[in-house]
Order: C-alpha cells, then sequence, then structure tokens
C-alpha cells in the first residue's frame, strides 16, 4: 500500500489513510478523491534549482521521467544536485531513483523537490546504498506548491564505517510527506537525521523517519524542528530501533516546534525500541509558543515586536542549519530559512 | 525641567492593584534610589515605566523629558532613552549576545532617526566597554545570558545600559546574586555612566548597594507608595531600623 502504487494501478484504495497507523496523521486516501491523469513529459525550460548557484552536476526527475540513476565510483568524490521538478498542472507521477556511493566514497547529494503548479501528485522513490568507509551528505529543500500533494520515501542501506548525515527542510505542501528509512549495521557507522519544517497558511508537512540497529557499535543523532503559524500542521514521527545485540548503541532524538497560531497544529511521536544491552539512548519532544519573557526584553532594548519576533524565531531554527557541514548548503540553507520565515511568521 | 517625572501612578497587575498612586520626580542628572521590603511594588514601577505586558496602568501619569511614556511600545520607550536592567536577565537562545546588543543599537537608532553604526565601529565600542567590566570578548559571542553566572548577566546588564546610553536608566535589584567582587566591578560600571544629562533610579532592598552607588535621593516605598523621601542618610536610617514602621503604616495614612 502506497501512493506509488495507487498511482500506478489507478487503484485508490490503495492510498494509505487514517486507518494506518503509520499515516494517521497524513490522511491520503480521505484527501485525494480521484487521480489527476498521468503527469505528460515535460516541454518547459526548468528554472534554476535552489542549490543553483553551487554550480553542481545535475540530475533531473521532471514529471517523473529523467535520471534513474547517480553512482559515485569508490573512492571518488563527488557533488550532485538531484532535482524532482512537477511542471504539469494536475497530473500525477512516480519516480524512482537509485543511488549508489561506492566504497571510501563520498557524496553530496542536494535534493530539491519544486513544483509551481497545482493539483499534482507526485511520488519518489530512492533507494540509496552505501558501501563500507562511504559518506553521504544528503541537503534536501522541499519547495512544494501550496496546491500539491507530494510523497517521498528513501531507503537508505549502510555498511560498516560509512555515515549519512541528512537535513532535510521544507515548506510543506496540500499535503506532504518526507520519510526516510535507514538500515544501521552499527559497526561505527555513524547517522545525523536532522529536518526543518516552517509551515504556513493550510501547509502541510509530515517528516517520518525509521533507523534500525542492527549490529554493535552504531550512532544516530537526531534533531528535528518545526515553527507552524496560520492553520498549518507539523507531524514529525521518528522511530529508532535497537534490535537484539545491537550493543552499545547510542541514540539521541529531539524534536523541538514553536507555533505561532492557536490555530496551527504539531503532532510528534517520537519512539525509542531497545531491545539490546548497554545502550544510550535520550529523546525529548516539546511544543511551544515564543517566549514572551524573552520578547519583552528585545523590546526593553529598543527591538520592535516584528523585529524581535523574527529574531527569536530565527535563533530557534538555527540549530538545525549550524548543524549542516558543507559550506554552501549551509549558507543556502541559511537563505531558505529567512526567506520562508518572512512568508510564514 | 525633571527628566522623570512620575505622578499618581495606579498599576494593576491580573487585576490585582499593587502601586496605589506613586509620585517620584527625578532632575537630570541625579540618582535616585528606591528603597522598600519585598511585596512593596518596586518591580511592578520597573516594569510599569518599561511597559511590560500585563502590567496595566489604570490611573496617572509617567513622562520623560515631558513625553507620555505610558502612550508608548516598550521599544519606542527604549528609544526615547528607558533602560531596565533586569532583576533576573531573559536568556536569549541562539542569539550571540553581540548580534543582539547590534540588533538592539541600531534598532534605536532607526527610531531615533539616526545612522546605522558600522560594524567596525561597533565592534570598538564594545571592546572598550567589555573590557571595562572585565567582560571577555569571547563570552559576547555565546548566546546572550545562556549559561552565565548571575554576576556576568549583571555585568551584561550594564555592558549594555553602557553601549545604548539611555537617558534614563532604572536599576531593578542590581545587587541581587552577586558577591563583593562582582558588586564592585557593577558599581564602579554604574558610576562611570553618571553624567548630568543622565538620570538613575536604583531599585534595592539593601543598603548594601547604595555603598558603592551615592544616591542624591531616596525614597521609601512601601505598599504601593513612595511614604518618605529624604537624603542619604535615609537609606542608613532603614538599614539600622528596618521597614516595619513603613510597611505596618495603614493604607491611606499620610507619609
Amino acid at each position: 500500500m502506497s501512493l506509488a502504487v495507487a498511482i500506478e494501478t489507478g487503484d485508490l484504495t490503495q492510498l494509505p489513510s487514517r486507518r494506518d497507523e503509520d499515516w494517521r496523521w497524513t490522511d491520503l486516501r480521505g484527501l485525494v478523491r480521484a487521480l489527476p491523469e498521468p503527469s505528460p513529459a515535460n516541454h518547459v525550460d526548468l528554472a534554476d534549482g535552489p542549490f543553483a548557484d553551487l554550480n553542481p552536476a545535475e540530475a533531473n526527475v521532471v514529471n517523473g521521467r529523467g535520471q534513474t540513476r547517480v553512482t559515485v565510483d569508490a573512492g571518488a568524490s563527488r557533488v550532485v544536485a538531484l532535482r524532482f521538478v512537477a511542471t504539469a498542472e494536475a497530473g500525477a507521477h512516480v519516480a524512482r531513483v537509485s543511488i549508489d556511493v561506492g566504497e571510501g566514497a563520498s557524496l553530496v547529494l542536494l535534493e530539491s523537490y519544486e513544483g509551481a503548479e497545482t493539483g499534482y501528485v507526485a511520488d519518489a522513490e530512492l533507494s540509496i546504498v552505501l558501501g563500507p568507509g562511504a559518506a553521504l551528505q544528503r541537503i534536501v529543500i522541499a519547495n512544494d506548491s501550496a496546491a500539491g500533494v507530494s510523497v517521498s520515501l528513501s531507503d537508505v542501506r549502510l555498511d560498516a564505517r560509512s555515515s549519512l548525515t541528512q537535513t532535510v527542510l521544507t515548506s510543506g505542501a496540500r499535503r506532504q510527506r518526507l520519510e526516510t528509512h535507514v538500515s544501521h549495521p552499527g559497526a561505527g557507522a555513524r547517522v545525523r537525521l536532522d529536518g526543518l519544517y516552517l509551515l504556513g497558511d493550510k501547509r502541510h508537512a509530515d517528516v517520518t523517519t525509521v533507523v534500525t540497529h542492527v549490529g554493535v557499535d552504531g550512532a544516530t543523532d537526531q534533531l528535528i524542528k518545526g515553527v507552524v503559524a496560520g492553520q498549518a500542521r507539523g507531524v514529525f514521527q521518528g522511530r529508532i530501533v535497537v534490535s537484539q545485540g545491537a550493543d552499545k548503541t547510542e541514540a539521541r532524538m529531539g524534536h523541538h516546534a514553536l507555533s505561532l497560531s492557536d490555530r496551527a497544529e504539531v503532532d510528534g511521536k517520537p519512539e525509542l525500541e531497545i531491545w539490546a544491552d548497554d545502550v544510550v539512548c535520550a529523546h525529548g519532544n516539546t511544543v511551544g509558543a515564543l517566549d514572551e519573557e524573552a520578547l519583552f526584553y528585545a523590546r526593553q532594548r529598543g527591538i520592535g515586536e516584528i523585529e524581535a519576533r523574527a529574531m527569536l524565531t530565527e535563533a530557534f531554527v538555527a540549530e538545525v542549519i549550524d548543524r549542516i557541514e558543507h559550506d554552501g548548503a549551509r549558507d543556502i540553507a541559511r537563505s531558505w530559512v529567512v526567506m520562508r520565515l518572512g512568508s510564514v511568521a | 525641567m525633571m527628566l522623570l517625572s512620575v505622578e499618581n501612578l495606579q498599576v494593576a497587575v491580573d487585576a490585582k492593584p499593587i502601586l496605589h498612586g506613586l509620585s517620584l520626580e527625578i532632575p537630570a542628572g541625579e540618582v535616585h534610589a528606591v528603597m522598600g521590603p519585598n511585596g512593596a511594588g518596586k518591580s511592578t514601577l520597573s516594569y510599569a515605566l518599561a511597559g511590560r505586558p500585563g502590567y496595566e496602568v489604570t490611573d496617572g501619569a509617567a513622562r520623560l523629558d515631558g513625553v507620555d511614556l505610558l502612550a508608548l511600545e516598550p521599544n519606542e520607550r527604549a528609544a526615547l532613552g528607558v533602560f531596565l536592567s533586569f532583576q533576573y536577565p531573559t536568556e536569549i537562545p541562539g542569539v550571540p549576545a553581540l548580534t543582539f546588543l547590534r540588533t538592539a543599537l541600531n534598532a534605536q537608532h532607526r527610531a531615533r532617526g539616526e545612522a546605522e553604526v558600522s560594524a567596525p565601529d561597533f565592534l570598538r565600542l564594545v571592546r572598550a566597554r567589555a573590557a571595562a567590566l572585565k567582560i571577555y570578548f569571547d563570552m559576547l559571542k555565546r548566546p546572550l545570558n545562556v549559561g552565565f553566572s548571575g554576576g556576568e548577566k549583571k555585568r551584561m546588564e550594564i555592558l549594555q545600559m553602557s553601549v545604548l546610553s539611555p537617558r534614563l536608566a532604572i536599576l531593578d535589584e542590581t545587587d541581587s546574586g552577586l558577591d563583593i567582587d562582582a558588586l564592585r566591578i557593577v558599581a564602579e560600571g554604574v558610576n562611570a555612566l553618571r553624567s548630568p544629562s543622565r538620570s538613575m533610579l536604583v531599585i534595592t532592598h539593601y543598603q548594601r548597594l547604595l555603598d558603592h552607588i551615592r544616591p542624591d535621593r531616596v525614597h521609601v516605598l512601601a505598599a504601593g507608595r513612595i511614604v518618605a523621601s529624604g537624603g542619604p542618610d535615609l537609606a542608613l536610617e532603614l538599614e539600622r531600623d528596618g521597614y516595619d514602621r513603613y510597611a505596618l503604616k495603614p493604607l491611606g495614612a499620610a507619609a
């Protein structure tokens, strides 16, 4: 059961619904009453993507068509922009991309979801495999349209000593889910799985992650932050499973959201499932408003209310941006935050 | 003209009256102390003058240089020259002290129609003022007040006051939580800012601070109004005799 299967078979009963425990906050069956026609091939020139300033190699997937594979040979290094673009109004499409990062290789994957049109229903499935000692930095910017439906599902398989550092930045969509599954072998492999949602109006974003530790000596560190305004809805579901025998696992998960409106909603479900011994695990989950004391303090010093709110909100999300290692991507992420907050707060 | 003039100020918090008609005048260049027992309304006075939400002025007036403070937003009062050194300075996570202070300074400059301060000029100014207060410059790169000790927070308040250069500085229990060395540094910082065009309102429970910051006048605040005023010796009297004779005075009795 998935959006991809529903699009490919035309069978609406394949859509995940609120009856499915993992989709209860991101109901697609109740929302998509009829699937749009399959998206046509693209005939327009693409505008620059969000990472264009970094001059990366481009791998484009437009309306479900285009690049299907990204590979980095053993020991090599690449910076690749992987763009999922929807250019058709009211079209449905599925894209599948497999990514291979060879032994000791490194990939900076600058991934974007871009959709300006209305009514599209898009699904992307990524299958990512890292060889021993490989490093993947994945920075995702999701700029979907307020009237789009978009689901991205990534499956990441790590090997010994490999590392995945991921930061997902999203402004939501009519309904949107960015889901990542990580198979974690332990064996010195390291995972950082961060995210940030900045949502206004009636936008919806769902950041869901599942990390399964199966071997000894693995680490996962996760920091998700969100800002919701208007009638927006932010969803975070994070599950870290420490399987039997995955001893000496270190897992940390934090989800912290700022709600700027009484009508906005945040649903958080952090889960740690621990079946091993000698593990260090911690999680925190908070939702709150801007600190009124801090706001008054700033205003007492002469900072106007709007500027003070923006400063405190930006400071709240900055931690996620600061953790991005790639300098150029971090700068782009910071600009993205300023731009999105300007339209949200 | 009086720099600060407070007339019959009545303030309620959560609909509960706290100040019952407080009057106070501070000429330019003078330092006045307001002393009083716990619960007298000392912090309420400072918050009401600074414009803290929730401190509802039900009657009376407060003017700075003749301008009605009570009609202004907190940030407008700040740009006019009102500075409050908080009893418990708030932590501002994620905003380095330098960034915060520069944002505040430039916001005040813009509000007054003055040019913004350039980054090099700002850094020069802050470096000099921080050194005088024995604040390591690296501390200014940390988020404001986050993880700072009580003494560090109070020194940071005085640094902000020094950089923002207000007309009226309200020091709310600036001595609380300070050991004797920190108290001396803070008091020296405050004394360095005394000037003929600047007034200070020093709010304190204990006389100790006034050994270091010598006031021109001392007022006793009890049960929501000023019940006695006098010279610096009044502070010594209070230290010796306590507040009992003021605190026990029934509401409405003449001061």
